[in-house]
């Protein structure tokens, strides 16, 4: 059986007789495909977008439009006093979905959270292969060396032992790797012989229940009218996917979808001057940076990187590369992020002192390579025009740039080099709204060689991070990351760019969107009004 | 005949095998690693890596990883993709009903068209016809294809509101697609509507994808036909005092079409492969773009797969070509 007829047998649920889709369909023009619905194991926010927003939950959930952690299919949870234990209480009577293959005969209980993530990281769980798992962000969150032992204490109460106190971890229960997933569903699929079902006929506790997905086209879902929190606003969601932004908003305009994402940054403007679409915008989860590599002279030395911050104009990056989509960034956190410290001052544009401080460290005629990633992203969609402005800032100063550039994956690789040769140009987008996802991983000791770009390790800044980790609440972690971008601006080991923003377009019919921090689109509690 | 055929069938054996090796070969001289393209900015750690070569069998040497891709092919197993984590011969037949269908329509397009304009720019030759149908050709040719669909769209779907703007059919109609072609599809659905809805889907790709070989066909057609009114048996037909149309459409057009027809296989192998930009630009689910997508992504087993169905696939389209020489020119067959 072709994989579309099994996908269709698969999914062929109740509703299939009303097969035409009812008025109360919202349209979401989607920029791509998803590798598939299981969302662990994938590290693509289309994905997630497609998979762990509408159909699954987590233990902890993020309030939408914010960062802020709050009880998803756990009700309730305690940390132990040495912060090594914590004790997930779960919802009762939430329901799973069902499929044409599968009806569940239990509620949600502790056997499918030690599932979802037994799965993941023990190679001798059946499903650990399944869909050529690889895991990529069980393993990136540092899942493995974290969780000793998850336990089921009885059906609704599950605890798990870690090797280490670690604050962030109810913020990366609440991220789509966590997503709860059928331990009931994966046995029948398992004994059925047809085990990737989980992954291609996904069943969730979700808001919507997965209908069909037509590759590269469209994706199905349908309101789960059990659902255990706030029922969906409308009847059905659709996702058309359509990779080109600009016939996304000729849907639009059309009326063919209700909601686009990522508009071409030229056509905000005309967008928002338009009378039959709505533009909503938010600073996204990112930061995009350049960052020296402070092992290698002259760039060891603060007060050189210092200097060569203060030549660039980052409002000429912000209107060329950005097209004004972007705002700059004085810090390494993005300003939508608790800890942001406001108080930091970025160091001002201003060539002739940056020239004098040079001098003043008596470093003339330097040379510095900049290397320009061949990628676009969020946080930086043209990285060879930015390099090309910093070239030219650059040359007011007197130092004289090559714009280097390879292909991502070797730019991904030779970039984390200790003895690298100039300055990297690359960004981050935040994980679970946590600074220390940030912090620690982009310029903590322990990422030197790896994700620390700037191979800088400060101690100071180290301890600071360090101990902002095992700290319980925000409020005590707060005064120690505030800490920690001051000595991030006195030390320089980048230079801030800029956070992209986030726009939305969409119908004026459209009501309830709200724009997400970390970058889904969830339309979990999104009407059509009349 | 079927010692033709047959001699033609045995040439596939050795394009197979080298086609095989080509697709394999080619993407791994691309610079750059799939799993460190897949992990992006967030990096993998050394053990980590070497656990996904080793899950993945990058870590074998390269004759032995062909030798297994090789045993796997004559299998039938072309493989797991590495991205979606689905085998690579479930993917293309999911979204080569789609290339099909269109690419049909786009050459059914440009042939019906294409045809009669090169014959009537032919027999009208230096008159005002034949100018105006062949500059017609030329900027058709000449057009982008990106600026060409974005064109018809903001026309046909913004202003007029004619046409849909893109998919491949009202995402209102919603019913299993067995076969994987919209037009069959949505009749055997039974609802009220759906054929039409595809249809209408169906236009502006098709005008966009086959603009090309429109213009290809009749300056090849104009061309073969001017060629061959001037030979000696269509004047004896002439004098004979046969009707014009029966002289252009029976005895030269007939004479023509050989090179055209090769004009046309080579154009249906070329559509077959993808039309990437109009995939993209359409949002047409096809594997043009699964291709693209998969070559980015450093997604070994598609791209080389995928390449080598494809070339499968135009291997068949050159030897039904082929054998069309042979029955419209007996001469060839008897070769």
């Amino acid at each position: 059986m072709s994989f579309r007829l099994s996908l269709f047998a698969g999914v062929a649920c109740a509703a299939l007789g009303a097969s035409v889709a009812s008025a109360q369909s919202l349209v979401y023009c989607s920029e791509g495909s998803p590798e598939g619905f299981d969302p662990a194991l994938y590290t693509a926010g289309t994905t997630f977008d497609a998979s762990s927003h509408p159909i699954y939950n987590r233990l902890t959930e993020f309030k939408v439009g914010t960062t802020e952690v709050l009880p998803g299919l756990a009700e309730s949870w305690t940390v132990s006093e040495d912060g090594k234990t914590v004790t997930f209480n779960l919802r009762k009577g939430v329901k799973f979905h069902s499929n044409a293959n599968f009806t569940p005969t239990r509620d949600f209980n502790a056997d499918d959270v030690i599932f979802s993530f037994d799965r993941q990281g023990n190679p001798d769980n059946p499903y650990n292969e399944v869909s050529g798992g690889t895991w990529e962000y069980f393993a990136g969150m540092s899942m493995p060396e974290l969780v000793s032992s998850i336990e089921k204490v009885d059906d609704y109460t599950v605890k798990f032992n870690l090797t280490r106190p670690e604050a962030p971890f109810i913020a990366n229960m609440a991220m789509d790797f966590a997503s709860i997933v059928s331990k009931e569903y994966a046995d029948a699929m398992m004994e059925a012989g047809t085990p990737e079902m989980l992954n291609q006929a996904p069943i969730g506790t979700g808001p919507f229940a997965f209908q069909a997905y037509q590759k590269d086209a469209v994706i199905r879902y349908l309101r789960n009218d059990a659902y255990w929190g706030d029922a969906a606003k409308v009847q059905s969601l659709i996702f058309a996917i359509t990779p080109d932004a600009s016939v996304r908003y000729q849907k639009v305009q059309a009326g063919e979808c209700h909601v686009m994402a990522y508009p071409n940054p030229a056509d905000v403007q005309a967008m928002k001057d338009a009378e039959d679409v709505v533009v909503m915008e938010q600073e996204g989860l990112n930061v995009g940076y350049l960052a020296y590599n402070t092992k290698v002279a002259p760039y060891d030395n603060p007060k050189v990187r210092k200097a060569l911050n203060m030549a660039i104009d980052k409002q000429a990056i912000i209107d060329v590369v950005f097209q004004g989509s972007g705002q700059i960034a004085k810090n390494p956190i993005p300003p939508t992020m608790w800890s942001y410290n406001e108080a930091v001052e970025d160091d001002a544009y201003d060539p002739e002192a940056a020239k004098k401080m040079l001098a003043d460290e008596g470093v003339s005629d330097l040379n510095l390579k900049i290397w320009a990633m061949p990628v676009q992203r969020p946080y930086n969609p043209n990285a060879r025009r930015m390099a090309e402005l910093m070239q030219e800032d650059f040359s007011k100063i007197g130092v004289n740039v090559e714009i280097v550039s390879y292909e991502w994956g070797e730019y991904l690789d030779r970039s984390k080099a200790e003895d690298r040769d100039g300055a990297v140009l690359l960004g981050w987008t935040g994980d679970n709204g946590d600074p220390d996802n940030f912090l620690a991983v982009l310029l903590g000791c322990d990422g030197v060689g790896a994700s620390n770009r700037a191979q800088w390790c400060n101690e100071e800044f180290d301890e600071a991070i360090n101990a902002a980790k095992v700290l319980p609440t925000q409020a005590e972690r707060t005064p120690l990351y505030e800490k920690a971008q001051v000595i991030f601006k006195e030390q320089a080991p980048w230079a801030t760019i800029a956070h992209s923003v986030v726009y939305m377009t969409m119908r004026p019919e459209v009501d309830g969107y709200v724009v997400h921090p970390l970058g889904g689109h969830i339309f979990n509690q999104v009407g059509l009004s009349q | 005949m079927l010692n033709y055929v047959l001699s033609r069938l045995l040439t596939f054996v050795p394009t197979f095998i080298g086609v095989t090796l080509i697709s394999f070969m080619f993407i791994r001289l691309l610079p750059g690693d799939p799993i460190i393209v897949m992990a992006g900015e967030r990096g993998v750690s050394p053990e980590r890596y070497a656990e996904l070569s080793a899950q993945f069998g990058y870590d074998r040497p390269v004759y032995v990883q062909f030798f297994e891709y090789l045993t796997g092919v004559l299998q039938g197993d072309l493989g797991t993709s590495f991205v979606t984590k689905r085998p690579v011969w479930d993917e293309f037949f999911a979204l080569f009903p789609a290339t099909l269908e269109l690419s049909i329509c786009a050459m059914i397009f440009a042939v019906v068209l294409g045809l009669p304009a090169g014959v009537i720019a032919a027999v009208n030759r230096g008159k005002f016809f034949d100018r105006a149908l062949m500059s017609t050709a030329l900027v058709g040719y000449s057009m982008p294809i990106f600026w060409w669909a974005l064109l018809l769209i903001i026309v046909f779907s913004g202003n007029l509101q004619w046409t849909p703007v893109s998919g491949r059919i009202d995402l209102l109609y919603y019913f299993p697609d067995p076969t994987g072609f919209m037009l069959i599809d949505s009749i055997a659905s039974g609802q009220k509507g759906a054929f039409l809805s595809a249809v209408r889907h169906l236009l502006l790709p098709t005008i966009v994808l086959g603009t090309i070989p429109l213009a290809v066909i009749a300056r090849q057609t104009r061309s073969a036909m001017l060629e061959v009114l001037g030979e000696d048996y269509i004047r004896t037909a002439r004098s004979k005092g046969l009707s014009p149309g029966r002289i252009n459409g029976i005895h030269a057009l007939r004479n023509a079409l050989i090179p055209v027809i090769t004009v046309i296989g080579l154009s249906v192998g070329t559509l077959l492969a993808g039309a990437i930009l109009t995939e993209t630009i359409f949002s047409w689910p096809g594997i043009g773009k699964w291709m693209v997508d998969s070559i980015f992504r450093r997604d070994y087993p598609v791209v080389q797969g995928g390449l080598l169905l494809i070339a499968v696939m135009v291997m068949i389209v050159n030897l039904t070509v082929d054998m069309l020489y042979g029955v419209i020119n007996p001469k060839i067959r008897k070769r």
